[in-house]
């Protein structure tokens, strides 16, 4: 039977059921579409009661009339989790549209070689809500991941999310009402730029966990950012890892190895403008003994950083830690004083390019929490003994190479 | 989608009526021991493997089966499960074909006369509805999944592969119209297998069931044929680090103490998959019982909870050491 034929006969059928056409008209095309389409979305709001799927595509675009002019609205959604669900697919190019108010994710993208996120937004409308999905934008898995122009609103987890991946740009970005703004998590060699996180619980998170397939995230730059009001209460459902994410906190570095972070402003974010920390701060037992939980190869530089004189957050142990001891002149870059003991020394020091460097940042407090030795008094602030002195991180380090994406834009 | 026919019955699988679901010479109906839940819908099972073609059994116990293989499962509710004389209604027969192109699947819609099934590559919802053992009449939304959704389920390492067809889940006795027999023994008597080893030898999983297995092989079987098709290595849920197939052995992986990584809502406040002992505080079950879209697991595929399999869970973690970490 020739595909024309076959492709008839399908419209046929689907005229003669009754779920709401144009979800079913888009489900088929997005099964239906050969390398090469382009699946275009109307100007207007339409309603989705399922997960849409792709699945096996290479070379498609969905692009729908603009951010604000075509919307799925997932509000009255029954089935599966996310709004659209991207697998194993190559070089996907998604533009110009919301999905709004799904249960789950917004849009996640799985197994992907080559995705775009182009005027792209996901958001919920009834605010920071526990009860909203976990992520916005949500690649995992993937390489060569474009997320540009694009927005998150609400997420329970994170806005912009980037699991398991390599090879990864987010810029010019917008995300607030979030937990997370924008996190990148077990990946590899990611630049994050030119964004605008505000008012989320924690603005710019770059994590390692584990028990995940891939792992040892490394090579992540963070510049050209602007960083602020990151002070919402955090709003996720609890006993999930985003839940310790202290409110307040601009940039949070966990267990990752070469990251970069530079020229940024951050600014008003009121527990921690930059937090550089090992995976011993969550209190949880590590089972999995390929996993490194500590920071390594740290760059802060050309930053600058200003601060509201105001109290850090009380709803959390380090917040209280840090009200107690610093009130309302929390340093800016808080660091656990955790670097990782295989890159000593003889001498038991670690060399410049394994440590946490700082240099040239405008207005940066800078406090060490030095967990190792202070762990058994983590929470008798008066006792412990902080080093708040920065020359012991005065050192620089070689610059991270820009990310190159392989990606047919 | 040019090996999909337009309607079941341009295979020629069934002899007509086709609503008798009475297959043509050449197609065994077969069984598994613990089946995936689907809204307490019952399921009839065939298998078609061509004419002078063999399954071979892999070293590991896998089945590699020829080109040509076609899985044919159609879903049904009996109008009164309490009586069954009153008849059935058949919702959808969905076909796994072993191609060149690889593994494809294929959704079929029943009619209403029951006289046919026509391909609905997008799937559908329909209300079904139907009276339950304890006599209770069920109503739900039935979703037929589109084939994207098929492959949700049935994707490993990036490919469509068949679930429940595993010798350890084939080795039992099934009723045929001449008696009870092993299904291996009865396929490898219709010269189906290549090279089929001792059946004493080969692995079986339990029927979660069956109150004569253990605990533990019940509710492991349940676990792995509800939970591991995503849940394991090269499955889509290989992201959550919980490995929950069978042959797993790290309690780890289980979900034993195991913090959720991208759970959202999942969680309600729990911190582990699973807390030994405490099956109230322990994730697993949560999302088990949940009929929420946002929480509960397996994502897809049903509207209800499946309160048995709930339960065997909860006795399963119970049972655990509390000092089992």
């Amino acid at each position: 039977m020739s595909k024309v034929t076959f492709r008839l006969i399908i419209i046929n059928i689907f005229l003669s059921t009754a779920f709401a056409s144009f979800e079913k008209e888009l489900q088929t095309q997005l099964i239906l579409a050969e390398p090469g389409d382009t699946i275009t979305l109307d100007e207007g709001r339409f309603e989705i009661l399922g997960t849409l799927s792709m699945e096996g595509k290479e070379n498609i675009v969905i692009r729908g009339a603009g951010m604000d002019q075509t919307i799925l609205s997932f509000s009255n959604q029954i089935e599966g989790a996310q709004g659209l669900s991207i697998t194993n697919c190559k070089r996907i190019i998604l533009e110009n549209f919301t999905i709004q108010n799904t249960i789950g994710d917004g849009i996640k993208v799985q197994y992907t070689d080559g995705i775009v996120f182009r005027n792209v937004k996901a958001e919920w409308t009834g605010g920071p809500k526990a009860t909203n999905g976990a992520y916005g934008l949500y690649p995992v898995q993937c390489s060569n991941v474009l997320i540009e122009y694009s927005m998150s609103i609400g997420a329970s987890d994170a806005g912009l999310y980037v699991g398991q991946s390599k090879n990864i740009i987010v810029r010019s970005s917008e995300v607030y009402h979030n937990v997370a703004g924008i996190e990148i998590e077990n990946s590899i060699n990611a630049d994050v730029y030119n964004n605008y996180a505000h008012d989320n619980t924690g603005g710019i998170l770059i994590f390692d966990l584990p028990d995940l397939i891939q792992k040892s995230g490394k090579n992540v730059r963070i510049f050209n950012n602007l960083i602020e009001n990151n002070n919402l209460d955090n709003f996720a459902p609890e006993g999930n890892i985003v839940g310790q994410v202290p409110p307040g906190t601009g940039i949070m570095v966990m267990a990752v190895e070469k990251v970069e972070i530079f020229k940024n402003t951050i600014r008003n974010n009121k527990t921690a403008g930059t937090t550089i920390v090992s995976y011993f701060i969550t209190e949880e037992a590590i089972k999995d003994s390929l996993y490194n939980p500590y920071t390594a190869s740290i760059y802060i530089h050309d930053n600058i950083y200003e601060r509201e004189s105001q109290l850090p957050t009380l709803n959390h142990d380090i917040g209280v830690l840090l009200a107690l001891r610093f009130r309302c002149h929390v340093p800016d870059i808080i660091y656990d004083g955790m670097p990782d003991p295989r890159y000593a020394n003889a001498d038991g020091q670690i060399p410049a390019d394994r440590r946490l460097c700082l240099e040239n940042n405008l207005n940066a407090g800078y406090v060490n929490l030095d967990i190792s030795k202070n762990f058994n008094k983590w929470y008798s602030p008066f006792i412990a003994s902080f080093s708040t002195d920065e020359d012991e991180c005065n050192c620089s380090q070689t610059p991270i190479s820009a990310v190159k994406l392989n990606i047919i834009e | 989608m040019e090996y999909a026919k337009p309607n079941l019955s341009d295979y020629g699988f069934f002899k007509i009526p086709m609503k008798n679901q009475e297959p043509v010479a050449g197609i065994l109906p077969f069984g598994i021991a613990t089946e995936l839940f689907s809204d307490y819908a019952e399921k009839l099972r065939f298998i078609q493997v061509p004419v002078n073609m063999k399954i071979s059994v892999q070293a590991d116990n896998t089945l590699l089966f020829p080109i040509g293989t076609t899985f044919i499962k159609t879903f049904y509710y009996f109008v009164d499960k309490y009586q069954p004389e009153l008849g059935r209604r058949l919702i959808e027969t969905r076909l796994l074909m072993n191609t060149i192109d690889g593994w494809l699947a294929f959704p079929y819609i029943w009619n209403e006369e029951q006289s046919d099934a026509v391909l609905a590559i997008a799937g559908d919802r329909m209300q079904v509805d139907w009276i339950n053992e304890h006599g209770e009449s069920m109503d739900i939304l039935y979703s037929v999944p589109n084939v994207n959704q098929c492959k949700g389920c049935h994707v490993y390492e990036n490919k469509l592969k068949p679930i429940g067809p595993k010798i350890r889940n084939l080795n039992m006795d099934y009723m045929y119209s001449d008696g009870f027999m092993n299904q291996l023994i009865k396929w490898e008597s219709s010269g189906i297998f290549s090279n089929l080893s001792e059946i004493a030898h080969l692995p079986r999983t339990a029927k979660a069931n069956d109150f004569n297995e253990t605990l533990n092989g019940r509710a492991r079987a349940w676990i792995d044929i509800n939970c591991a098709h995503c849940h394991r290595k090269g499955g889509p849920a290989e992201t959550s680090g919980l490995f929950l197939e069978l042959e797993q052995k790290n309690l780890r992986a289980l979900g034993v103490m195991k913090p959720p990584i991208a759970a959202g809502r999942g969680t309600s406040k729990f911190k582990y998959t699973i807390v030994p002992g405490e099956p109230e505080k322990s994730i697993m079950l949560y999302r088990i019982r949940s009929t929420d879209p946002g929480i509960m697991m397996p994502e897809l595929g049903r509207r209800l909870t499946h309160m048995e399999g709930a339960e065997l869970v909860r006795e399963w973690i119970k049972a655990m050491p509390k000092s089992g970490k």
